[in-house]
């Protein structure tokens, strides 16, 4: 049977990460590599790399950070931000990452993700998903709507339609990520979550809301998810892989175990 | 020196890196005659069986494979590089290498929790010990990205099972062969160890 995943996103600008990360020895750590490396050691499932640069002349200075990771960190990780073409994906691949995150060049063009799941395969395309709770209606009759350009631009294209033309397309997973809750750390959005999860085959990775261990607990239960994505709750230090893991297997649920291994 | 073989099905960066990181020499080779008189070979994979066997075919490296089987190298294959050693894959009914008997077959889940592919983190039970598995504790969870699973036809070849709605084989073997279905180069510490046995592993079975 499978485990659940922990995964966990770095957003990375220019090189650095955006915030600081914070470690049980109270270090705050700037550096993605440090960063992804200690997570890696604490028994971390995946990865995910969320490139902010505003300027895409600076997009090399991500393709060194990628490569540096792969040859240190032996789980997958994604990458994702600014990926507008399918040669975009491939220099993110060949630099060693598993996977691509797509989410607003999708949702422009949707046949980036036919491309890209026919030149590398389902398992390497993420579809990221920003969604907002709005009333419904004929266009979003789910009431939940994709948004892009971090939940500013509303697309008027229903979540759970997207969710199932994207899986049709060839994603490989989708990450499901409320606006609503990203930043309230009350909670994820359990039904939203569900919602899709239920719509597609494919594994449904929650994001956005994840403050305690019974958080993850909720979604990757009665939301149905395959993998919780946790920021800050990891990346503040108050908690660490381990005691959320330890959390998650005391209330049952099955998660890789990683005994043995360093806690960061 | 160990030949990774290439054949545009696989994320050959990962497989190198981490040999890299463990120290050991390697290249990435699509010359058949490489892969004849290299010293072990790993054979990875990620894609489509049939793309896989057409591109081992056009370059000859079918042929070459078959040649290091029998003359004795060790080879390691892992995901579609594990499939493709069996003699038939039901991915684009694809007539496969054949280096073991048997065939892959696609995940058929009765309960709709469980997806295909299979993806993740799973255990690993093993079944009958193998050189390649000195460390790894039994049921050490690997990472796995698959919709086709290993069927071989003596269950003799197996040497662990995972379980995603039917027992399947994780780790197959025969000689100096063995092939795991997981990608051991992104599977931590336990896909490192593997690695790791591979490379000192004389190609006897026990």
């Amino acid at each position: 049977m499978l485990s659940k995943r922990l995964i966990s996103c770095l957003d990375v600008r220019n090189g650095r990460l955006a915030k600081s990360v914070k470690f049980v020895d109270t270090r705050d750590i700037g550096d993605p590599v440090e960063t992804a490396r200690r997570y890696y050691a604490a028994g971390l499932d995946e990865l995910v790399f969320y490139d902010i640069t505003a300027s895409s002349d600076e997009r090399d200075i991500m393709i060194d950070v990628v490569s540096q990771v792969a040859a240190q960190v032996f789980i997958p990780f994604s990458v994702g931000g600014g990926l507008r073409t399918v040669a975009d994906c491939s220099r993110v691949l060949l630099a060693g990452a598993e996977k691509v995150n797509v989410n607003s060049a999708a949702v422009k063009n949707p046949q980036l993700i036919a491309d890209a799941s026919l030149a590398f395969g389902a398992q390497a395309v993420v579809l990221s998903m920003d969604i907002v709770r709005v009333p419904a209606s004929a266009a979003i009759p789910s009431g939940y709507e994709i948004v892009i350009n971090g939940g500013r631009t509303p697309m008027g294209l229903d979540a759970l339609a997207w969710a199932r033309q994207g899986a049709a397309l060839g994603a490989g997973e989708i990450v499901v990520n409320s606006i609503d809750a990203d930043g309230t750390r009350a909670g994820y959005e359990v039904r939203l979550t569900r919602l899709i999860a239920d719509a597609v085959t494919i594994p449904v990775i929650a994001s956005g809301g994840g403050g305690q261990p019974e958080h993850l607990y909720e979604v990757l239960t009665d939301g149905h998810a395959d993998a919780a994505l946790v920021a800050s709750m990891l990346h503040f230090g108050e908690y660490t892989v381990p005691e959320i893991k330890d959390y998650l297997l005391g209330r049952g649920l099955k998660m890789r175990r990683t005994a043995g291994q360093a806690v960061a | 020196m160990i030949a990774i073989v290439d054949y545009k099905a696989g994320n050959l960066t990962s497989v190198q890196r981490a040999l890299d990181h463990l120290g050991l020499a390697s290249c990435v080779t699509l010359d058949p005659d490489v892969v004849r008189r290299a010293e072990r070979i790993i054979f990875p994979g990620v894609g489509h069986a049939g793309t896989a066997m057409a591109v081992l075919k056009e370059r000859g490296l079918d042929v070459a494979l078959q040649a290091a089987y029998a003359a004795g190298t060790p080879i390691l294959g892992t995901c579609v590089g594990a499939q493709v050693i069996l003699g038939h894959s039901e991915e684009g009914d694809t007539t496969c290498l054949g280096l073991i008997a048997g065939g892959c077959e696609r995940f058929r889940p009765n309960d709709a929790a469980l997806k295909v592919p299979h993806m993740g983190w799973n255990e690993v039970s093993v079944v009958k010990d193998h050189p390649v598995l000195r460390g790894v504790p039994d049921g050490a969870e690997f990472y796995f990205v698959h919709s086709y699973y290993l069927r071989p036809a003596d269950a003799a070849n197996v040497y662990a099972t995972s379980d995603h709605g039917v027992t399947f084989p994780a780790i197959i073997g025969q000689r100096n062969l063995i092939a795991t279905q997981f990608h051991s180069e992104k599977s931590g510490p336990v896909g490192l160890a593997i690695l790791s046995n591979f490379a000192g592993w004389s190609g006897s079975p026990c």
